[in-house]
């Protein structure tokens, strides 16, 4: 099976502390980037389905040269090949203009299924769904569990509310956004990046992708983003001051009530 | 028929007693010499290890552990039993050498035993043939009815290695009643006529048979001359061909194990031996993943297990119920080499080690304390397993979800804890200081000590206290001193010990290359993982010494003066850490300050010094999830509160986390306390004015402001 990961390069929420500066965007000098985190699962689930049924897995980023640092770390898990498609025409390209971009490389090569992280750490879980749409395949989203049923179909379960689950077929191709926790993703560490370091990453531009610039990019893009805020702290913390059992006892009462406990 | 007929004359209906015990001797040492050949089979296929050098000084560790039984009495009953057998088996070699011998010699007699000195040597072996034989009654006594817990099998291992241990001890008390035997024939038939050539030592195994023998016929005492004999004979080498099937191989390895036990315990191994940290990078695959990937020595530790338990004793995690225990780890090795590696038949594809004998949890378990080492008599080496065992999982990138993020939050930040580099520092700006800021340090300070702080005290707020401490005291005794600041990356010691070694190399380099560029001559620290990593693992950094060092020194000088402790009433307790202590050696430094405390009562837990218990381990075990049944860092306070104390001292900022973390867990806060040297020490400090402290405080902040533009 040849397996398509759209992968996306982020600030890593985790080891950042997020910070406006006066101009209104965040401050970026000092931020730690990686790859967003359930496209790092999404690719994990494409090497376990290649491991099992046979196939490749290619992982391709919309961006620029920063942002091959992280298809060589999935490289470094295993992908097969990366991909870097990057072209001016692209910067400030909308959600829908990334999907359009992403299309017109799908659409170059063939791949049996296409996988994306849920949604993109800084973004907005939307270019799984209308790289679908505009692909005409079938989508599912909130994807927690894939099985291979023959070389047509598979069984696919997603996560709906309250932590229950849906089974449901889906016909091949198609494009699945991934949920975190569908699997264990491996360790990557330097000396595996540094392994995949030599390995050449072919770069694709918009006219090797015949795609039209007025269609992608700035100019292109309905949704422009006005401004980024911290929002302020708002009232409803409620400290305990009682011993440590009375303050278990009312930790518990406040949870059931909140319908946390069953 | 007057005299006793020698055994090589006697003859049977099959074949004169020469021929007979030629065919047993040559069959018994060729079938010995082709297993021990197949044994050798792994260890030429194993990684290289190079354990070679310094002969003499290996001689010395031989005659220390192996024929000085070192280790043997830190288990008081087994130990002497061991001591014992050991010093009898010892004794009785040249005496079974001789008997073989005469098997088909009849008058041999061994060189330099004859007259007087064979007479000597005749007693003291009979001696030690009854001491073994007692002890062999003993031990077996021991296994059926007393059943010590460390000898145990838990269910999962579905084995009764008792059962093996038991018919082995009898193989050899046999061994010693068929030796005694033999010589009591011949000294009861030799009594009647003048003087004995063999005597017995009276109250000897052969003294008391040889006087229920006088009343036997003399055709009835050839048989049994014979009859002893030949079972001497089968009993010892059935034993010597037996042996190399199970834990009594010790009995032919131990000497070869402890000759090419590692010298260096401290410095960790290599990830292949030969290769240096340049060339890894052309290393195919890292660590242990399959039997092979051991190097030779580490197989012979397996061969050479006596499978005594006194590792598991000690193991913390097998306290707590973890999934490891240090023992098996060892046995099942040895387990699936005789499978992998048959003495008769093809040696068979191993498979990975994981999923077969050894399972990921296990292999994370170990907190790397090394008090199983520490323990055992064979100087089997377990840390090095260990680590080399978790290199080839974090190389297949089978490593925990609990441990990626901080591995990856050190590869990015340089502190498993993805705080801002820039913020390393910030502990230094506070007013709890009496000192006027810390310098930052650069080549142009001139400073000639280098406090390396590490990132737990850095960065956790509870630590940062450690960390103030730390700097009082070097101010109090003068030094002039800083930190790296936002220069200073994680020592890595946790991460190289995680198997994480590309990681830990990139690590290291950065601190050495910042301590190097700040030109200090030497370095302090008060985190004995650091200190542990600063003196074993970099290379070309100056000396570095542990804070409680630096304290006894200047104690000793007089340059620190306690006041008395405000509660009479406390009872201290020093809990050794075990990168300070069992991996350095550092027990009696910190004992020395807390001595030197004016109204300070101290007791000594019972598990301290090299037997101390490990609190839980520190770095990236502080993220790791393990499976256990109970912290064992509440064992810990347990013990302290055992010992009748209600403060527990500690030196390391790991140790403060999981005793403070436990004193919680166990419900004793209020009963219970920790306290780290340093903080201790800085309470207790006599500093000349007191008053001057807060005439300070107001100093302090603008030194701090002046000193906070980092320099990096």
């Amino acid at each position: 099976m040849e397996i398509l990961v759209c992968v996306r390069r982020v600030p890593d929420t985790s080891e950042n502390e997020i910070e406006l500066n006066s101009s209104g965007d965040i401050e970026r000098n000092e931020l730690v980037y990686s790859i967003n985190e359930p496209d790092n699962y999404a690719v994990e689930e494409a090497l376990q389905i290649a491991s099992k049924v046979g196939g490749n897995v290619t992982v391709a980023t919309v961006g620029g040269e920063d942002d091959e640092e992280v298809l060589r770390r999935e490289m470094a898990m295993g992908a097969h090949h990366g991909v870097l498609i990057s072209d001016e025409a692209f910067r400030g390209s909308d959600g829908r203009g990334i999907a359009t971009i992403l299309k017109a490389f799908v659409q170059k090569a063939n791949y049996d299924l296409v996988l994306t992280g849920v949604q993109a750490e800084d973004g907005g879980a939307q270019i799984g769904g209308m790289l679908a749409a505009l692909l005409d395949y079938p989508f599912a989203s909130l994807v927690n569990s894939i099985e291979v049923l023959d070389g047509h179909q598979l069984k696919i379960s997603r996560e709906i509310e309250g932590g229950n689950k849906e089974l449901s077929e889906i016909d091949l191709p198609c494009v699945l956004s991934i949920q975190t926790g569908i699997n264990e993703p491996r360790y990557v560490g330097m000396r595996g990046i540094r392994q995949v370091a030599s390995v050449p990453i072919p770069t694709f531009s918009a006219a090797q992708l015949g795609i039209d610039g007025s269609n992608v990019g700035e100019a292109a893009a309905n949704v422009k983003r006005v401004d980024y805020f911290v929002p302020s702290l708002g009232q409803g913390a409620e400290i305990l001051h009682g011993s440590r059992e009375e303050n278990i006892d009312k930790v518990l009462e406040l949870v059931a009530a909140k319908g946390g406990l069953k | 028929m007057q005299d006793l007929q020698a055994v090589a004359q006697l003859t049977s209906w099959l074949a004169t007693g020469r021929t007979l015990f030629l065919l047993i001797h040559l069959l018994g040492v060729a079938l010995f010499s082709y297993i021990v050949a197949r044994r050798l089979v792994p260890l030429i296929r194993g990684e290289r290890d190079f354990r070679f050098d310094r002969p003499w000084f290996r001689l010395g560790r031989v005659l220390k552990y192996w024929l000085g039984q070192w280790k043997q009495p830190r288990y008081r009953a087994a130990g002497t039993l061991h001591i014992f057998i050991f010093a009898g088996f010892l004794v009785l070699a040249i005496r079974a050498f001789s008997v073989l011998i005469v098997g088909v010699s009849r008058n041999f007699v061994m060189p330099g035993l004859s007259g007087s000195a064979g007479q000597i040597y005749g007693m003291v072996t009979d001696y030690a043939a009854s001491i073994v034989f007692l002890c062999m009654v003993i031990a077996i006594v021991r296994r059926v009815v007393f059943k010590p817990a460390r000898y145990a099998v838990p269910e999962r291992y579905r084995k009764r290695q008792s059962a093996d241990a038991i018919f082995l001890l009898g193989l050899i008390a046999l061994l010693m009643l068929a030796d005694s035997l033999f010589a009591a024939v011949a000294a009861t038939v030799q009594t009647p006529q003048g003087p004995p050539v063999e005597a017995v030592a009276v109250l000897s195994l052969p003294w008391i048979m040889r006087n229920v023998l006088v009343a036997v016929p003399l055709p009835v005492l050839g048989r049994l001359y014979f009859g002893a004999y030949l079972v001497h004979e089968l009993t010892f080498y059935f034993l010597l061909c037996y042996r190399p099937f199970g834990i009594q191989f010790h009995v032919e390895t131990s000497l070869f194990n402890i000759y090419f036990a590692k010298l260096d315990r401290e410095i960790l191994k290599p990830v292949r031996y030969g290769i240096s940290d340049q060339q890894l990078d052309q290393v195919k695959s890292f660590g242990v993943k399959t039997f092979e990937d051991f190097t030779w020595k580490h197989m012979l530790d397996f061969y050479s297990c006596a499978d005594c338990g006194r590792c598991s004793d000690n193991c913390p995690a097998n306290a707590v119920g973890r999934p490891l225990s240090p023992r098996f780890i060892t046995t099942k090795a040895r387990d699936y080499s005789f499978e992998h590696y048959p003495v008769f038949g093809r040696v068979k594809n191993g498979k990975a080690l994981l999923g077969t004998i050894y399972s990921a949890d296990e292999i994370w378990s170990c907190t790397t304390c090394g008090a199983c080492e520490q323990e055992c008599p064979l100087l089997v080496e377990y840390i090095d397993k260990i680590v080399d065992l978790r290199r080839g999982l974090v190389d297949e990138g089978n490593v925990p979800q609990s441990l990626q993020k901080p591995l990856k939050a050190l590869e990015a930040r340089g502190n498993p804890y993805g705080k801002m580099e820039k913020k390393r520092a910030d502990w230094a700006s506070s007013r709890k200081l009496e000192t006027c800021g810390i310098k930052t340090l650069d080549h142009r300070d001139g400073a000639e000590t280098l406090y390396f702080v590490d990132s737990i005290t850095s960065y956790d707020e509870r630590m940062q206290a450690i960390g103030r401490a730390t700097a009082n005291i070097l101010d109090h005794i003068g030094e002039k001193f800083g930190i790296l600041g936002a220069a200073e990356r994680d020592s890595g010691h946790e991460v190289r010990r995680f198997g994480e070694e590309t990681l830990f190399l990139a690590l290291r380099d950065h601190n050495a290359e910042a301590i190097k560029a700040s030109g200090v001559q030497r370095i302090v620290t008060a985190d004995p993982h650091a200190y542990n990593a600063l003196k074993h693992d970099y290379q070309d950094v100056p000396p570095v010494e542990h804070l409680s060092e630096v304290i006894a020194r200047a104690v000793e000088r007089g340059k620190i003066k306690f006041n008395p402790v405000e509660n009479e009433k406390d009872v201290y307790t020093y809990h050794d850490p075990c990168y300070l202590g069992r991996h350095n050696q550092i027990y009696d430094a910190p004992r020395e300050v807390l001595d030197a405390i004016p109204g300070l009562t101290r007791v000594e837990m019972s598990r301290s010094r090299d037997r101390s218990f490990c609190c839980g381990g520190g770095g990236l075990m502080l993220f790791y999830e393990p499976k256990e049944e109970q912290r064992m860092g509440v064992k810990r306070v347990q013990m302290a509160a055992e010992a009748g104390a209600n403060v527990i001292v500690t030196a390391c900022p790991f140790c403060m986390v999981n005793m403070e973390d436990a004193i919680k867990v166990a419900g004793m806060e209020g009963k219970m306390t920790a306290i780290d040297l340093a903080e201790l020490v800085d309470r207790q400090i006599a500093r000349k004015c007191p008053e001057s402290r807060a005439e300070q405080a107001s100093e302090i902040k603008e030194c701090v402001t002046a000193s906070s533009h980092s320099l990096n």
